[in-house]
């Protein structure tokens, strides 16, 4: 047993915060965030030079053979900063299900040029109708000569507005929410009948809602087995759900030391106000839940890394039910013990704020994974 | 001991029923329940409705154009007004100062401003807070220098909301700066149009503008202005806070609210059902009736103390604690309902300018708004930990 960081792990962890440490200070953050785009197309071309594009992918794709740990260590390093650039689109979920399934040529024609940083891609799984169930797909893909037509409606589809090409989850066979029958394609974001309207999102990110309305692709667009696909799009959100949680383990880790600090600065009845105990009590519980939420990132990663049993199911849910309350937990109370100071968009705290609340929610909240955890004990 | 309302009691219930149903503008209704920010006109134009029939202000005394009801005709008439998802007048002129003006302003004060109040010719906002002085009121810096018939006011405030609408703020000033901090303090009344005041907008989390700073530079503020005594204005301060924290747990919009739920539970479809069939949701959301029941409870209880005859001392702070944590569990779980579309969130402004929009409830924008803003519950109006420490000092003797 070890927790600790390899010297290659560790010169990673200190390339990934050097890297947030310039460029990320909380209003550049915000300024990026206002943006059109609403990242940065040099950061992006940076994060690939600097191989961390590279970095999850197994080396017979090109990669640089990290696994879910080193995921965690950037993850966690870019939760500090709310780093916005798609690197959990990209290469976390799009990139990971295209090299998990896909074909030889399929791999050799997108993945390096996702680590060169040339390819953007997203993920469409949810729909309007779907909540957290990754089986709920009522988007159909039906044969047509050689390829498919796709019809449905995907939604909050994240950096689905600047991705330059989009893996879309669509139903070939089967009724609505079995898992037989769910197949995955490779779309390019322009291609004719997608409708992609693109928009904000709480916590500065960008995403958008897709109607597919008879969007022909040939048959080199499958991904994977036609209607096997269920099994992998749960084994790479079970991976991100790992680097999600490391996200929130530096989110929660930098709003703390934020809170920490404002505790010890600001001065109400002529003392710190960090000398009211209950307020120290209260920073105390947040620094708890952060500790705990570390254990649990890091053990959730070192299950993802030894394999993908039912066990290593229960892991990540365990995580992300422990996390997703740590999250809210930390983000409310960060802005409580700010005062109005919290309730500013200029200050950075909402900020991690919004984040936490956001990493809550997205594949599946804490409820879900409670319940997804007890069914698979 | 008896819960059930009168025969007079049932028929005022139905002529309110009947009012709002009538009255209630549609699109100002429609803003309210979405969660979205009024505008100022049509909030206005709603207060205008509600005074011509005289039940603007049901809390004031008679004489000042209150309706004299019983504390039991107001509790109906409030939950009426939740029911029929009607905004509740801004608080800063009707449950604010107008209770200071008539209860210590003088005569022409009263003659001058109550009316303005009711007829919302001056939208009022409240000028206590500053950046140096938030939860410790009492150490305010803004400064007020007698010169001649006026005083001279050099300051900030922060935090005013809705100051960009206001045509009035009503101010803590520093008067004497040689005396116990609470002692040297006087409350003024002061046009926003006045030559040296400038505003700076405040944009919240949830990216709308309802905050400010507000600059004091050379303001120059007639002495007929300030209420009461030089230096006293602590007690009318204390005074005022005390009806804020009242007016603050919100317990019929609360209720409105439970009802949307439960609406939008029977009818949203979720992954093969529909979301009542969630059985942690449901369980969320009796939880949070139960709790509401138990503040409603609570606060005819006190009400009906009052009725009585009988003081009450820091009990208004368990309203406020109570009823903004109630708030915000419930804006917490409009949002969870929303699933994944609680992600996307954007301001009114960009949503309203925008001719695609996505494929979201129609309701979808208004849960995270108010989850962002209403975080501000348990921090406005005195924090909740402040609430905590007047109920230990005051209820509890400790
Ligand atoms: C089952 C049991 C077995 C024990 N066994 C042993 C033993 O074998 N040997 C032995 O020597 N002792 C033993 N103890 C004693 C135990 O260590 C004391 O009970 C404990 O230290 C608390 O002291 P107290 O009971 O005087 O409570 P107090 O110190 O009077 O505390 C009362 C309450 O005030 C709180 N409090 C006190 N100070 C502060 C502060 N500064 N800030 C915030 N809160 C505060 C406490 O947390 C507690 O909630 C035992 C106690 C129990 C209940
Ligand atoms: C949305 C919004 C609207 C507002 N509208 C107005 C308005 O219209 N007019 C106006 O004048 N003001 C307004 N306010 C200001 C509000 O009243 C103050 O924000 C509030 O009193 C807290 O002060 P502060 O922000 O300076 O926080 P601080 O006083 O700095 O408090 C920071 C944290 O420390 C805690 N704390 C402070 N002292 C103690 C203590 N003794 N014991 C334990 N904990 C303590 C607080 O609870 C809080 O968690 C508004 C604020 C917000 C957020």
């Amino acid at each position: 047993m070890d927790f600790e960081l390899s010297e290659e792990q560790v010169l990673l962890k200190d390339s990934v915060d050097r890297f947030v440490q310039d460029n990320y200070s909380p209003d550049d953050r915000l300024k990026l965030s206002q943006t059109e785009l609403g990242f940065s197309r040099d950061h992006w071309k940076t994060m690939a030079e600097l191989g961390w594009l590279g970095m999850a992918f197994p080396e017979e794709v090109g990669g640089f053979g990290g696994g879910a740990v080193e995921t965690m260590i950037m993850m966690e390093s870019m939760g500090r900063g709310l780093v916005l650039e798609p690197f959990v689109s990209t290469v976390l979920l799009g990139g990971a299900l295209i090299a998990e399934a896909g074909s030889e040529e399929q791999i050799e024609s997108i993945i390096p040029s996702v680590i060169e940083g040339q390819t953007m891609l997203a993920f469409a799984y949810a729909e309007p109708q779907s909540r957290f169930n990754l089986n709920d797909v009522e988007t159909t893909a039906s044969k047509s000569g050689d390829g498919y037509v796709l019809n449905g409606t995907k939604s909050v589809v994240y950096h689905g507005g600047t991705a330059d090409k989009i893996v879309i989850s669509a139903r070939t066979s089967g009724e609505s929410r079995d898992a037989d029958g769910i197949s995955l394609f490779v779309v390019d974001r322009e291609a004719a009948g997608m409708d992609v309207r693109a928009y904000r999102t709480v916590d500065g990110q960008r995403a958008a809602d897709i109607r597919l309305e008879n969007v022909s692709v040939g048959a080199d667009a499958l991904l994977g087995a036609e209607g096997a696909a269920a099994p992998v799009i749960e084994k790479i959100t079970d991976r991100a759900i790992g680097a999600l949680c490391a996200e929130a383990v530096g989110a929660m880790a930098a709003a703390n030391d934020i809170t920490n600090e404002y505790l010890k600065t600001r001065k109400q009845f002529g003392i710190p106000i960090g000398k009211f105990q209950v307020l120290q009590h209260r920073m105390v519980d947040m620094y708890m839940e952060a500790e705990q939420s570390k254990s649990m990132s890091d053990m959730a990663a070192m299950k993802l890394d030894l394999g993908y049993e039912n066990d290593t199911k229960r892991a990540v849910s365990a995580a992300k039910s422990q996390i997703g309350k740590a999250c809210k937990f930390v983000g409310q109370q960060s802005v409580q013990l700010h005062g109005g100071m919290g309730m500013t968009d200029e200050y950075s705290i909402g900020h991690y704020f919004k984040r936490l609340s956001t990493i809550e929610m997205l594949f599946g909240n804490t409820d879900y994974h409670l319940n997804r955890f007890s069914a698979l004990s | 001991m008896d819960l059930s309302f009168t025969d007079e009691e049932l028929a005022f219930q139905a002529e309110v029923r009947d009012f709002l149903e009538k009255n209630l503008p549609a699109d100002v209704k429609d803003r309210y329940e979405r969660g979205l920010h009024f505008t100022k006109e049509g909030q206005v134009r709603w207060q205008r409705i509600l005074n011509e029939k005289g039940w603007l202000a049901p809390g004031w005394p008679v004489e000042y154009g209150g309706t004299g009801w019983t504390a039991t005709q107001k509790y109906i008439f409030s939950q009426e007004l939740g029911r029929a998802s009607a905004p509740p007048p801004i608080p800063f002129g009707i449950n604010m100062v107008g209770p200071v003006i008539y209860t210590f302003g003088n005569q022409e004060q009263k003659d001058l401003y109550l009316p303005r109040i009711l007829n919302s010719d001056d939208w009022w906002c409240q000028g206590y807070s500053e950046p140096g002085s938030g939860s410790d009121l009492a150490s305010l810096q803004t400064k007020a220098v007698r010169d001649g018939d006026d005083y001279i006011v050099n300051g900030q405030k922060i935090w005013t909301s809705h100051a960009q609408h206001a045509d009035m703020i009503f101010c803590l000033v520093r008067t004497d700066s040689n005396v116990k901090q609470q002692e040297g303090i006087s409350f003024l009344l002061i046009d926003m149009k006045t030559p040296g005041i400038t505003l700076k907008p405040i944009i919240g989390l949830d990216t709308e503008h309802t905050l400010n700073e507000v600059f004091f530079d050379d303001v120059r503020v007639p002495v007929k202005n300030r209420i009461g005594e030089e230096n006293k204005g602590w007690t009318y301060a204390k005074f005022l806070l005390g009806n804020e924290r009242t007016s603050i747990a919100r317990i019929s919009q609360s209720k409105l609210k439970v009802k949307k739920l439960r609406d939008i539970a029977a009818s949203q479809r979720v992954s093969g059902g529909l979301l009542q069939d969630d059985a942690d949701f449901m369980r969320k959301l009796n939880q949070i009736d139960v709790d509401l029941m138990a503040l409603e409870y609570t606060e005819l209880r006190m009400l009906s103390r009052i009725q009585k005859g009988e003081p009450l001392t820091a009990e208004p702070s368990m309203l406020k604690i109570k009823g903004s944590d109630i708030q915000q569990a419930l804006t917490e779980l409009s949002v969870e309902a929303l699933g994944l579309y609680g992600a996307a969130y954007e301001s009114q402004e960009i949503r309203e300018g925008r001719n695609d929009q996505n494929f979201a409830p129609d309701y979808a924008n208004g849960p995270m708004a108010e989850h962002l803003y209403l975080r501000a519950a348990s921090i406005y109006g005195g924090s909740n930990e402040i609430q905590r420490n007047i109920i230990s000092k005051m209820v509890l003797g400790l």
